[in-house]
């Protein structure tokens, strides 16, 4: 059994501003039915620019319920330039603290807030600005990073508790793993594979070489991470054939690593006309 | 307040003759049953007894049995006993809805080089067996099926399994942690070589176990010592422990039928009136081959967790198969690997009933449960989006 403090508890049996305010001024929905929680965020304000009534839908646990009703008081009378100074943390302490597995429900309302927000200025979240990192969640780099920043978190794990980033086939935890040290800057600089120059002929026996070291170096030891590994089974010109290994073999998002990671990875290292296909 | 108990697939309370026959063995009768003195006669006396009453609810011989410390410690001694045998096979073939005993054990034999085939279920959690015929292999060292699902309570037909794996010779296992004292089981002509059962899921306490193994299978110990349990597992023998699972498997095979068809009814009762009551409810896994006392419901567009949370305020203990309550982000993998939408199964609950529960707490139930999900219903967005969505149809 989870270990809700009281003032969670009270918050969940006793949610505060639930529903959606008729017209709204700013209105933001994040997470999916898919995900097991979402939160539809909606404001209007007074005529000080302050934000007189704002309500909340919540689908999720109790502490995604709770974290929806704190970030509604929270955010009550106050101007939009306070209430975007409010983080994550803010609403887990507001409620005396969550569980740490359940950090991502106070991430969940600070990104419906935001949304709610930018839907008030007009602006449009644009998709060129993020990169969605995690598949199973539809976790973007940039949500990643927010929150890596603003809660200190250094291993994937925390990641995950605070974002869902990764809890799901685990295929992006290279990537989660990427974030963390370009972040903190941990990265042990390894020898750089030299990537032939635009227009330089690859011999075979090169081109083999180099795609052979890219996998052994790159890309497998990220996959053995999380218990997945792949197999070079034949090389035929730019196609490179591999088999699926360990986790990866029964992994939804097996396709999704191999294009978006075997396959980024062998086109940053080899050439840009690499392509990946699966053994059949 | 009340409680009402109705998680029993999860574990049981201790029935009170089972208590009662334990009591003696933590001060009178405190000998060990190897020793030469007439207190390790005691003792032995009693163990002997209770590896009778265990094999009876079983249809086995006395000497078939291993007592073991929990169902997990079970399968891992029939899982990694029989692998030791057959150093040469490097093939285990299991299913994708086995309880983490052994699903986790083979997914941690799979990354020390074995290769294990994970038998797919269909949306009613039935295995095909034809996709059993086409995986056995030559390499194959063991299969290991579960009898009865923990989460849908779908019942597998063992013995078909049983007669395919064993036509190619192959020894078999399964988990039968959540069938042992619910259907009448019978070792003598069962396909089966090895089957696990647990204590505290029929009224024993928390702690005790066994392993069936067959006349004549080939095992080795998990445990290494002693000479307990004919060199079957090491470590002096855990008598109060095992005298309670001996009397709780007497008392279920005494009340086997009678208080089976009895909580049928009750769970009949209950998984039928939710239907009614509340729209947008389904029933996961196959309803005609199932446990008598399990109903796994999926109350679409709510979250398991907050459901479980309002009925523990009721004092109505049950689970769910959500990701917030699986301890990871994802929903029970009974459910995925049954194909249930995601929008169900994070709306899932099992009740598990015992023959302690009573038609008055149903009825209980069935008053506080419809407010509940209404009121999460209201809570959530998605529900109004898909009252006026079929509302337009």
């Amino acid at each position: 059994m989870w270990e809700y403090t009281e003032k969670v508890k009270d918050h969940f049996m006793n949610p505060r501003n639930v529903g959606e305010v008729e017209n709204p001024d700013g209105f933001g929905e994040v997470g999916s039915l898919a995900c097991g929680d979402a939160l539809r965020l909606s404001f209007k304000l007074d005529e000080d620019k302050r934000i007189k009534d704002v309500k909340f839908k919540t689908f999720g646990c109790a502490s995604a319920i709770a974290s929806s009703s704190a970030l509604t008081e929270l955010v009550k009378g106050r101007t939009l330039e306070e209430a975007e100074k409010i983080t994550n943390r803010d609403i887990a302490g507001y409620l005396g603290g969550l569980p740490e597995e359940k950090m991502h429900c106070s991430v969940m309302g600070r990104e419906a807030l935001a949304a709610a927000i930018a839907n008030y200025r007009g602006e449009k979240r644009e998709k060129e600005e993020f990169e969605i990192v995690c598949n199973c969640f539809g976790i973007s780099d940039k949500e990643i990073e927010r929150a890596v920043r603003e809660n200190n978190l250094h291993t994937v794990e925390q990641v995950t508790h605070y974002t869902k980033a990764g809890g799901g086939c685990e295929g992006c935890h290279p990537k989660i793993r990427d974030i963390i040290d370009k972040i903190w800057g941990e990265r042990e600089k390894k020898p750089e594979l030299v990537k032939p120059a635009k227009g330089e002929r690859l011999t075979n026996i090169q081109r083999m070489r180099l795609i052979e070291e890219t996998l052994e170096r790159e890309i497998k030891p990220a996959l053995r991470q999380d218990g997945g590994d792949l197999e070079l089974i034949d090389i035929e010109g730019s196609q490179v054939i591999v088999a699926l290994r360990g986790t990866c073999s029964f992994c939804p998002s097996a396709d999704f690593t191999l294009k978006q990671y075997v396959e980024a990875k062998l086109k940053e290292f080899v050439t840009d006309d690499i392509t990946v296909e699966v053994e059949e | 307040m009340r409680t009402v108990y109705v998680d029993n697939n999860a574990t049981t309370q201790v029935a009170p003759e089972v208590f009662e026959a334990m009591k003696p063995f933590f001060h009178d009768l405190y000998g060990n049953p190897s020793s030469m003195h007439f207190k390790g006669g005691e003792v032995q006396k009693a163990s002997v007894e209770a590896r009778e009453r265990v094999a009876d609810l079983i249809g086995a011989s006395p000497d078939e049995i291993v007592f073991t410390s929990c169902g997990t410690e079970s399968d891992n001694a029939a899982i990694r006993g029989t692998l030791e045998n057959y150093p040469e096979k490097r093939h285990i073939i299991s299913t994708r809805v086995e309880h983490p005993a052994v699903w986790t054990l083979c997914k941690h034999l799979e990354k020390r080089g074995y290769r294990v085939t994970m038998l797919s279920v269909d949306r009613e959690g039935r295995l095909d067996l034809d996709e059993l015929r086409a995986a056995i292999s030559d390499s194959t060292a063991l299969v290991s099926i579960m009898y009865a699902n923990n989460e849908t309570g779908v019942i597998f037909p063992i013995e078909e399994i049983g007669q395919i794996v064993k036509s190619r010779g192959i020894p078999f296992h399964t988990d039968a942690v959540q069938t042992v004292g619910k259907i009448p089981l019978g070792m003598k002509g069962s396909t089966v070589d090895m089957l696990s059962l647990s204590g505290h899921k029929l009224h024993a306490p928390k702690g005790i176990g066994a392993l069936y193994i067959r006349r004549g299978t080939k095992f080795s110990p998990l445990l290494i010592g002693g000479h307990q349990e004919k060199g079957r597992r090491g470590g002096t023998e855990n008598i109060p422990y095992i005298v309670g699972l001996g009397k709780a498997c007497e008392l279920a095979s005494r009340h086997l039928e009678e208080e089976n068809n009895r909580v049928r009814l009750l769970r009949d009762k209950l998984e039928q009136s939710l239907l009614d009551k509340i729209p947008n409810t389904s029933v996961n896994g196959d309803r005609e081959h199932r446990l008598h006392n399990t109903v796994s419901l999926s109350f679409e567009y709510v979250e398991g967790e907050s459901i479980l949370l309002l009925l523990s305020n009721h004092g109505i203990c049950a689970s769910s198969g959500s990701a917030c309550t699986s301890g990871s982000l994802e929903p029970s993998h009974v459910l995925r690997a049954m194909g249930v939408p995601f929008t169900a199964a994070h709306g899932s609950i099992r009740f598990s009933l015992s023959i302690y529960n009573t038609e008055e707490e149903i009825n209980y139930i069935l008053e506080k449960l419809p407010p509940i999900i209404e009121r999460l219903r209201d809570i959530s967005p998605f529900w109004r989006d898909h009252i006026k969505a079929s509302s337009k149809q």
